[in-house]
């Protein structure tokens, strides 16, 4: 227990700050299609945001927001989210990954824009849950956490 | 004289990418330390991200997102505005993330090591394998022999 | 050794100012990448074709979508390796 981790207004601002930080990665998440944003940048967002709440509460504190198992899930929920799209487009009788197959609406831009979206939420999924998991393993068991290493 | 400023000044991207390249690229051939040379591919990669991103770059463009809610409307509006090179930012996001990765899994070998050997330091970790495994090298193996044979 | 290290690096940093000068200048229009047929073709038809208005993601996401599957398989590969390496000696 650092200094930095007892000072009650730091402990009050990152309590405060964690839920909008969330907040904006999934709009960044959400604006990938159209406005400066999308998966990647969007995941490491929420990532940095449960990470800044790790390092101020604990290692403990943290695993009870995002424990072990529930990050190797998540890690590849993603990855098969974005897999699963593709297949979708295969079944419906397109190539692999070619939206504009898949049925859903009259208009095949508006399907490709919304599996993108589906795409984009798949990719920020599996790349928060990594960044989480790689600050977990970097930091030592019961200690205090080490710095990020993204 | 005025002319070599102007070919400096029209490129000076380029001055400014191969001095950060050069930077990383000292750090990796030349620092001992494990941690230095990670630091030191890290900035090696920043310079060809900014070089990529500065050849995408137009005087007076605006970032490749098309402008308008729903930019087939504005057709003839959008024809004016010119766009930034969107092929190397997207490029430059998949670089981004394989940096991200790759800086990852070398740091935890780095983690590995430390434990193992109880230092990052080059020298040290060569001289400690040396001692665990004389096969390591030719020359090492040589220099296991001799020091066999004094003992 | 640094002597060494020195001199590779002052020859090569020469040698790739020297190559830049056959690119393109800073911010030109006419830059070959940018008048490129392909380049043209994302910036007119990604729209009609993708639905998105950010182009960049309308290239990340649709044009090299299978791309991009191969790097979010590349960054949860990483999470793993280094899950692998630091987490064996708890078990």
């Amino acid at each position: 227990m650092s200094r930095i981790q007892e000072s009650v207004i730091i402990r009050t601002i990152v309590r405060i700050m964690v839920p909008f930080i969330e907040l904006f990665a999934l709009y960044v998440i959400m604006h990938g299609a159209s406005g400066p944003g999308g998966g990647f940048q969007g995941g490491v967002i929420f990532g940095a945001a449960i990470i800044l709440y790790t390092m101020i509460y604990g290692i403990a504190e943290g695993k009870k927001k995002m424990s072990d198992s529930l990050d190797r899930i998540l890690a590849s929920t993603g990855l098969t989210i974005y897999a699963a799209t593709g297949l979708i487009c295969i079944v419906c009788g397109g190539m692999f990954l070619q939206y504009r197959a898949v049925p859903l609406l009259p208009d095949p831009a508006e399907v490709s824009k919304y599996l993108i979206d589906l795409v984009e939420i798949g990719i920020g999924i599996t790349v928060l849950a990594v960044m989480i998991s790689l600050f977990f393993d970097v930091s030592p068991p019961e200690s205090e956490p080490e710095e990020a290493e993204e | 004289m005025s002319g070599i400023i102007d070919v400096v000044y029209a490129e000076y991207n380029y001055w400014i990418y191969v001095t950060l390249m050069m930077i990383g690229f000292y750090a990796m051939i030349a620092k001992k330390n494990l941690i230095k040379k990670i630091i030191g591919a890290n900035i090696f990669q920043t310079a060809i991200f900014l070089f990529y991103i500065s050849l995408a770059d137009i005087t007076g463009g605006t970032a490749p997102i098309l402008v308008g809610e729903h930019g087939a409307e504005h057709a003839e509006h959008a024809a004016d505005v010119i766009y930034t090179n969107p092929v190397p930012h997207c490029l430059i996001l998949t670089a981004i993330v394989v940096a991200v990765s790759t800086t990852a899994v070398a740091l935890a070998l780095i983690i590995r090591i430390y434990n193992e050997y109880g230092s990052i330091e080059e020298d040290v970790i060569l001289a400690a394998r040396r001692e665990l495994q004389p096969e390591f090298s030719e020359h090492a193996r040589q220099k296991g022999v001799a020091e066999v044979g004094e003992q | 050794m640094k002597t060494l290290a020195l001199f590779v690096v002052v020859i090569t940093g020469a040698m790739l100012i020297y190559a830049g000068h056959d690119l393109p200048a800073f911010g030109d229009i006419n830059s070959p990448s940018y008048q490129a047929p392909m380049t043209q073709y994302f910036i007119n038809n990604s729209l009609e074709e993708s639905g998105v208005t950010n182009i960049v993601t309308a290239l990340l996401a649709s044009y090299r979508g299978y791309d991009t599957l191969g790097e979010t398989a590349v960054i949860f590969t990483a999470g793993m390796a280094v899950m692998l390496l630091l987490r064996r000696r708890e078990r």
